[in-house]
């Protein structure tokens, strides 16, 4: 089944071309990567799709709903969840917060039963609140609970947007340069760690990524960009030789 | 402070009795302190102005610590509340034979207030910071200027001779009333909502909040508690003008969020009642009463420089004070933290101050 079409998706800044001639088809369960050196378009693509800019031309289609036009609230609740290039938590919130706030369109209850704390509040509430603690449990964050989130070390703010992200209940998961800032070990475990909750949390997932060992080593696809238009696209091995692809991106040789 | 009482101390803070037996103790005092003048009516009056001040200050918060923009409107929705409520009760509803009628005027104030606050709500859409304080001081002017112009409310004059309807034991259960839904209000998804418009709107609409949707409830319940509490204020005051609500009155509310601290409830209560009390006894009168002991040589003197000219110190004292508390006590009396008792059990492990009290840079 195809979750997610992009169909001749086309962004303009200005007079700046941030995306040109975009598509895409990712499949429900598919894990792609998008590639391409900085400025390329790729969070510009994660933005359009979220509703953050409305793109110039074109369709992007998730599930059958035309996500163009919708609002980046209306677009998240439809399940699709993401993370950030630069960490964006809220940073003097508590981390158990930062993760309930995702529940928002979730937490089925009126503004009168908020107002008063009646009807369904006690009972919505009680189970996001359970929700949020199992997610920050299998992200081991919970003795974090109360913690306000910039006071995380580095680590565990990206660990707690992805944490975030998935309180979404995504069907798809949009991951912007997840292994930002990261040594080869911590790669590694985010690798291992990223097919994890894949598997758990039964998702499509869309990432973006300079490290080429990760890209490599989890996407079934790879998608790669250059300056708004797409260069190539295929699987590892194909992408790791394209002569376009090498010439144009990476340039000194063969990457692994 | 010794274990086991500390324990003790703890244990009573559970109790689930305990906010119910505090509201009806609270109640019965409403209720006697005026009915056998266990304080006298200044104080009373005094205590009144309190309530007012607790339900302005923690709604005021709720926009511009909750949710961290800078409304200068307040005093254009108490006057909204204030007018409404006193035409009620003059010409509509006939309150001298059932005073019973007087909370159907306070309410209709707050909800003609919180349609007010739709108003300035959808601005906020689009522009936040300081063009939004901008345009709530251009609301503030309107309202004024609007008042001022319509002759069948009594124009600049104001409307004289209003009903002293506000009593001890309704200033009670309008400020509990109020706070209360404003404190479920903040504890719940909407109330995240509004603090995580405040961290980071993008953000926070990219995790499924509906931020204009909160926005609206946020002003909404925000302009509602400022009529209801100009309602009240009218109905003591027994008269209104167009210039009872000016900047000035909405600078009070502000000194008052800033000095109790801002997102937090019990800051709030304990800043209004701080101000309040600290106003009062910088007028002359009150003043000249406290000092009435010393020696006739000392006090002749202070009172013929000083104690006289206080109100003239008092506009100097005020807007001092919200520089200074802004500058060096950004945080005041309980920035961001809470009285354990206002948050609700389940919330208390998210609260984020319990358990840190440091501030970390
Ligand atoms: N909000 C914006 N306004 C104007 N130009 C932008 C904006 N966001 C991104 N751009 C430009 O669009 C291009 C693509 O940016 P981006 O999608 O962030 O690249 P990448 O994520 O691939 O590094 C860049 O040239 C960038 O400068
Ligand atoms: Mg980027």
């Amino acid at each position: 089944m195809t979750l997610l079409v992009a169909t001749q998706v086309r962004h303009l800044f200005g007079g700046l071309c941030a995306v040109a001639d975009f598509n895409l088809e990712l499949q429900a369960g598919q894990l792609m990567g998008i590639i391409g050196p900085n400025g390329a378009g790729k969070t510009t693509i994660f933005n359009l799709i979220t509703g953050v800019y409305q793109a110039t031309e074109g369709s992007i289609r998730f599930n059958g709903t035309e996500l163009v036009g919708l609002t980046p609230h209306q677009i998240t609740a439809l399940r699709i969840g993401r993370t950030f290039q630069n960490i964006r938590l809220f940073r003097d919130l508590s981390v158990l917060d930062n993760v309930r706030i995702a529940h928002y369109a979730q937490a089925n209850y009126s503004p009168l039963e908020a107002l008063l704390h009646i009807g369904r509040y006690r009972r919505e509430e009680q189970r996001i609140i359970d929700n949020a603690r199992r997610l920050l449990a299998i992200f081991k964050l919970e003795h974090l609970a109360g913690e306000t989130a910039k006071n995380l070390p580095y680590g565990l703010q990206r660990r707690l947007e992805i944490a975030r992200a998935l309180a979404i209940d995504p069907e798809l998961l949009l991951l912007d340069e997840p292994a930002a800032g990261m040594n080869p070990n911590e790669i590694d475990q985010l690798m291992e760690f990223i097919q994890w909750i894949r598997a758990e949390f039964k998702l499509t997932i869309l990432l973006i990524e300079h490290q080429m060992k990760l890209v490599m080593g989890i996407c079934e696809r790879i998608k790669v960009l250059d300056f708004g238009e797409t260069l190539a696209e295929g699987p590892p091995t194909a992408i790791q030789n394209d002569p376009k692809v090498l010439e144009a991106y990476l340039g000194e040789g063969p990457v692994g | 402070m010794n274990i086991a009482l500390k324990y003790c101390w703890n244990e009573l803070l559970e109790q689930a009795w305990l906010v119910p037996v505090l509201l009806l103790i609270g109640f019965g005092l409403a209720f006697a302190i005026p009915e056998y003048n266990w304080l006298n009516k200044y104080i009373q009056l005094v205590l009144m102005y309190i309530g007012i001040n607790i339900i302005l200050t923690v709604s005021l918060n709720l926009v511009n610590g909750y949710m961290g923009e800078f409304s200068l409107a307040h005093a254009g929705f108490m006057a909204v509340g204030a007018y409404t409520a006193a035409l009620l009760t003059m010409k509509v509803l006939p309150v001298a034979a059932y005073p019973v009628l007087f909370p159907l005027a306070v309410l209709a104030g707050g909800m003609v207030a919180a349609v007010m606050g739709l108003i300035v709500a959808v601005p906020s859409f689009k522009i936040r910071g300081d063009y939004l304080a901008i345009i709530t001081l251009a609301f503030l002017m309107i309202v004024k200027s609007v008042i001022e112009n319509i002759d069948y409310i009594g124009g600049p004059r104001g409307i004289p001779g209003i009903k002293r309807l506000t009593t001890l034991p309704w200033v009670f259960f309008w400020t509990v009333a109020t706070v209360w839904m404003i404190r479920n209000f903040v504890y719940s998804k909407y109330g995240r909502g509004v603090l995580s418009i405040r961290e980071d709107e993008i953000a926070s609409d990219l995790m499924s909040v509906n931020t204009k949707r909160v926005k609206f409830l946020a002003f909404m319940l925000s302009s509602f508690c400022a009529g209801v509490a100009g309602a009240l204020f009218a109905h003591l005051l027994q008269f209104i003008s167009p210039r009872v609500f000016d900047i000035i009155k909405t600078t009070d509310v502000l000194i008052m969020v800033y000095l109790g601290g801002i997102a937090s409830i019990g800051g709030s209560i304990l800043g209004a009642t701080a101000y309040t009390a600290l106003m009062e006894l910088l007028r002359p009168s009150t003043m000249a009463a406290l000092l009435d002991w010393l020696p006739e040589f000392v006090f002749n003197p202070l009172n013929q420089y000083i104690i006289q000219n206080l109100g003239v110190w008092r506009m100097v004292i005020m807007p001092l004070l919200l520089v200074l508390v802004m500058l060096y006590w950004p945080r005041g009396i309980m920035g961001q933290r809470e009285f354990r008792g206002f948050i609700p059990r389940r919330d208390r492990v998210a609260h984020r101050r319990l358990n840190d009290p440091g501030e970390k840079p």
